[in-house]
């Protein structure tokens, strides 16, 4: 067991973990922050995507013991005093989601990019979301939400 | 049938934004895998690594000893107690259907298959106690191709003497509904045109994102399981028929459910050994898969091989279709797996007006993973089959495809128009339909350019590709269903619930996995109540809440399911007419209901239902004798199929050098009916573009020569990402259905059926010039390269193998075909 100490959507947490654990399932178990979810074992799909200290991870791919010290943002620390963020609400606006289960790993992925690259081509937007795997959408309404969120016009 | 224009009622017809999103974009959401039950424990699987093998021996002793394991249990350990996973579909009577344990006792029939079962205080620990069961196989030999599995070479299974699992025929004919297909063939040979083709349907993996998972509490007064099913009330009615514990005892949830594509609608062994192993230890359990199983052992898709024979005159008029397949069921006949291939039947004549037609299809059993409904289920497969024939006959011809179809098609004026396959198609427009696709896809300065690439000799090319499609939705009138042996019948139940505050509650039967039911449903519920949408609550999911049900697939949830809430809505109307006219003290046949307001004719007088549920719940002044309530349900059994169409134009290059090809263009017109929320419309047709085209150019199923699945990881199995896609241009034409008070027709599966053969056919298209009729799906640049320098496409160009494909007797094995 090893203790870590880290902030996770503004709350100071604490924990003694095993070595092998995973932050997605730190979260998700030790936590109940049960909106990030795990979709494969591959680090293949982008549904368990977080921010760590400001960046987007896909946190299956990261031990809970390298967060430490950390700050970590969920899809559930996303909005703030009941104000969806922009980027979720673009996804409402533009039915960028059905099942909604690749949708919190989008969401974070997406602010990331905005965060990085504020006007995005619509190429660069589907490279920058390469790395999250969606089933329903066929990604046209995902690609609309970007756009609606870095404020660009979209044709339906 | 005229194509009508589309109106937007107050609600229908409206792009509402969705109702569900909220929960979902805000990380509220109630997967199964997030329950967490007081005491629970955790479930890992022990899986055969040998496609078919004896169990010798199991030594769990490791295993249990290990930390925090609560138990493990073989096959041999639970016996019969484990239930017997039921099939409702034995196509023939004669069906060969192998007895289907969640867990064997004495032999595995695939790679996957569970021999052990670990129980343990945690999903960790009960994985790591897993690897340390330790089985001994006596390996047997395999059933893994398909033709040679057809062949009996190996028998999948030693005891059923067969491989061969049913055979099933349709002879129009026979049918009375055309004429002899082996005469149209034998005229055409003689003075017009034959053309024979075999296509290799691979099989596919639904890859819904989330990993199915179970939970099963047996500790209160009922036994509880949340589970990612798209079929809840069926599974609580498979539990309770063969484990002798009353519906009553038994509560199935499906809560937010991430996606199913037929792909969760099952009964899995995964469930049932929950459901035995919690009862049996009298604690909840859960089990949650790996995405490896979930890609493993999950059902799979499509697989099939299809010989085909049209028959035309010189002048291109189709005369005849004979149909032969080979469908893969896998190891076991699934629960409605048997059916799928055959629902193709119906549906291979396309929008054609053939005179003759004949089907036959031969179910096999092999060493692989058992095959179900897959987004479209026999649709896609016979539209891709036809699509493709029809491309064939044009080339052939030397003229444009669409000028093929246009000679072929049923026109509108000729609706109804009872096909060659026995149905009735009740309305539709494909002039209309395709006009508009032709328009906003640019299709003549395409085709100039084309032409220009050709004659420059430009490495890329261009190629066009057309799909003219139709499907049946309504799934299924029961007596067709009855006509062809499937266990149940295909309605739906929906109750309305009018509150005392005047707020709606609705309860359908039809369980959502991502299709937007909630706000969809609750734009028919403010249209006909006249209330407002914001005002109506949709249940559904939960069998204790939705007692009754036919749950999700086939397109059904708004034809079928939307129908019995308009008639459980017209009965609340109706029960609430004589309460006005009590109220306001004039003749119930005075009582006129339009938006949400009984009047008396001729009067301002009015009341609003909202008031009319008020009193009726208050109940202190009601018509003499009259029950204190206005809810109501209705259970609807479809009359007839609708049937939805489209027409779908793709644009690819075709890098000549390297085989890369990528999406230009991509142009749809569908008309599914009445639209009731156009946003989700498209989004559905956008998801289903993305899995017709991803079986057109990058999915397959792959096993190995050991019959190990191959692609077993979303590393191997390519699940397109949005680099790999282009933004669609999707629109539609509305000709209402007929057959059902809405007009709605239906369109989860549209996007797949459509769009395989229109990618496919624009591959062809490009490399026509280059003597290549075929490319064997997926496309990928490799076989495209291959047939480029071949002519004739890759090894598995199954144009060429036709002739060694003979159904009755599957003696040949075409090269290749093996892998
Ligand atoms: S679960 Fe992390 S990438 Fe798939
Ligand atoms: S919305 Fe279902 S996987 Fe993306």
């Amino acid at each position: 067991m090893m203790k870590i100490s880290l902030t996770v959507d503004g709350d100071k947490v604490s924990d003694d973990v095993e070595p092998r654990m995973l932050l997605v399932h730190y979260l998700r178990e030790k936590l109940g922050k049960t909106g990030t979810v795990v979709g494969c074992d591959t680090s293949n799909c982008g549904a368990c995507t977080v921010h760590l200290n400001g960046q987007s991870v896909k946190s299956c791919n990261v031990l809970a013991v390298q967060a430490d010290g950390g700050e970590v943002t969920t899809i559930e620390g996303l909005a703030q005093n009941g104000e969806l963020h922009p980027v979720q609400a673009a996804f409402h606006e533009c039915h960028a989601l059905q099942c909604g289960y690749c949708t919190p790993g989008m969401i974070m992925q997406t602010v990331d990019l905005l965060n990085t690259n504020p006007n995005p081509t619509e190429q660069e937007i589907r490279e920058g979301i390469e790395g999250n795997l969606c089933r329903c959408t066929g990604y046209h309404n995902i690609v609309r939400a970007v756009q609606t969120a870095a404020g660009q016009e979209t044709n339906a | 049938m005229t194509v009508v224009e589309d109106k937007p009622a107050t609600e229908i017809g409206r792009d509402r934004r969705r109702k569900e999103d909220q929960r979902l974009i805000t990380g509220r959401t109630r997967w199964t895998d997030n329950i967490t039950l007081q005491g629970m424990l955790h479930m890992a699987m022990v899986r055969s690594p040998y496609a078919h093998a004896k169990i010798t021996s199991i030594d769990t002793s490791a295993a249990k000893a290990a930390l925090n394991v609560v138990d493990v249990l073989t096959g041999a350990d639970l016996g019969e107690s484990q239930g017997v996973l039921i099939n409702a579909w034995a196509i023939t009577p004669d069906q060969l259907t192998p007895t289907h344990l969640p867990m064997p006792i004495d032999r595995v029939a695939f790679a996957g298959e569970i021999v052990a079962v670990v129980i343990a205080r945690s999903a960790a620990e009960a994985r790591d106690a897993a690897e340390l069961v330790d089985v001994d196989y006596e390996e047997l030999p395999a059933a893994l191709e398909l033709k040679d599995a057809a062949a009996d070479r190996v028998l999948a299974h030693p005891d059923l003497g067969s491989n061969k699992s049913a055979l099933w025929v349709f002879d129009s004919a026979e049918a009375g509904s055309g004429g002899d297909v082996d005469e149209a063939i034998a005229t055409a040979r003689a003075d017009g045109i034959v053309i024979e083709r075999e296509y290799r349907q691979q099989r596919l993996i639904p890859a819904f994102m989330e990993p199915r998972s179970v939970v099963v509490d047996p500790t209160g007064e009922q036994n509880t399981m949340w589970s990612a099913t798209q079929v809840p009330h069926i599974v609580r009615y498979a539990l309770a028929a063969t484990t002798g514990v009353p519906e009553s005892k038994i509560r199935v949830i499906a809560p937010d459910v991430g996606g199913g594509f037929g792909g969760k609608l099952q009964v899995t062994p995964e469930e049932w050994l929950t459901w035995a192993i919690a009862r049996r230890l009298g604690r909840p359990v859960k089990y949650t898969e790996t995405r490896s199983e979930s890609l493993i052992c999950a059902h799979h898709g499509r697989d099939q091989w299809q010989k085909l024979t049209l028959a035309a005159t010189k002048d291109g008029t189709v005369t005849g279709l004979k149909v032969d397949l080979l469908a893969d069921l896998g190891a076991y006949v699934s629960l409605v797996g048997g059916g799928v291939p055959v629902l193709g039947a119906f549906m291979f004549n396309g929008i054609y007006k053939f005179g003759s037609y004949r089907f036959s299809c031969q179910t096999v059993l092999t060493n692989k993973a058992w095959t179900d409904a897959y987004r479209g289920a026999g649709r896609p497969e016979a539209t891709f089959g036809i699509e493709r024939m029809m491309d064939e006959l044009a080339a052939e011809l030397g003229v444009d495809p669409l000028e093929v179809r246009e000679k072929n098609w049923i026109t509108h004026e000729e609706f109804p128009f009872a096909t060659v396959a026995g149905l009735e198609y009740d309305s539709g427009n494909y002039e209309a339909a395709t006009a508009k696709a032709k328009k906003n896809f640019g299709y003549d300065d395409l085709r100039a350019e084309q032409r220009r690439r050709r004659e420059s000799g430009d490495p890329v090319q261009l190629g066009i590709g057309v799909s003219t499609f139709t499907e049946m939705c309504g799934l299924a009138p029961s007596r067709v269903l009855g006509s062809l042996n499937y266990g149940a019948g295909g309605w739906e139940h929906a109750s309305v619930r009018m509150l005392a505050t005047g707020k709606v509650e609705i309860v359908t039967g039809a369980t959502a996995s991502g299709q937007g039911h909630e706000t969809a449903f609750s734009q028919i519920v403010a249209d006909r109540l006249g209330v407002p949408f914001e005002d109506v609550e949709v249940l559904h999911g939960d069998t204790q809440i939705a007692a009754k049900g036919m749950d999700t697939y086939g397109s059904r949830s708004l034809v079928v399911g939307g129908e019995a809430l308009v008639k459980a809505l017209d009965k609340v109307i109706e029960k609430a007419r004589p309460v006005a006219a009590h109220l306001m003290e004039a003749n119930v046949d005075d009582i006129e209901f339009s938006a949400g307001r009984f009047g008396v004719r001729g009067t301002d007088q009015g009341l609003a239902i909202q008031e009319i549920a008020g009193a009726v719940f208050a109940a202190h002044n009601l018509p003499d004798g009259m029950e204190p309530s206005l809810d109501s349900d209705a259970t609807y059994d479809p009359i007839a199929f609708n049937f939805p169409h489209g027409t779908h134009l793709c644009a690819v290059e075709v890098d000549t050098e390297t085989g890369q090809i990528s999406m230009r263009k991509y142009t749809c017109v569908d008309d599914i009916g009445t639209v009731v929320n156009p946003m989700i419309v498209e989004g559905q047709v956008h998801g289903g573009l993305a899995q017709g085209i991803a079986q057109a150019l990058f999915e397959e199923a792959v096993y190995d020569d050991a019959g190990t699945l191959v692609s077993a990881s979303f590393v191997d199995y390519l699940v397109p990402t949005a680099a790999d896609l282009i933004s669609f241009d999707v629109d539609h034409t509305t000709t209402p259905s007929l057959t059902n008070t809405l007009g709605t027709k239906g369109v989860g599966e549209a996007g797949t059926i459509a769009s395989t053969p229109a990618v496919v056919n624009a591959v062809v298209d490009a490399l026509r010039p280059f003597g290549v009729h075929d490319v064997t799906m997926p496309c990928t640049p490799e076989r495209v390269w291959r047939a480029l320098q071949g002519g004739q496409g890759d090894d598995l160009t199954t144009g060429a193998a036709a002739a060694h494909f003979h159904p009755a007797d599957t003696a040949d094995r075409s090269e290749g075909a093996g892998r």
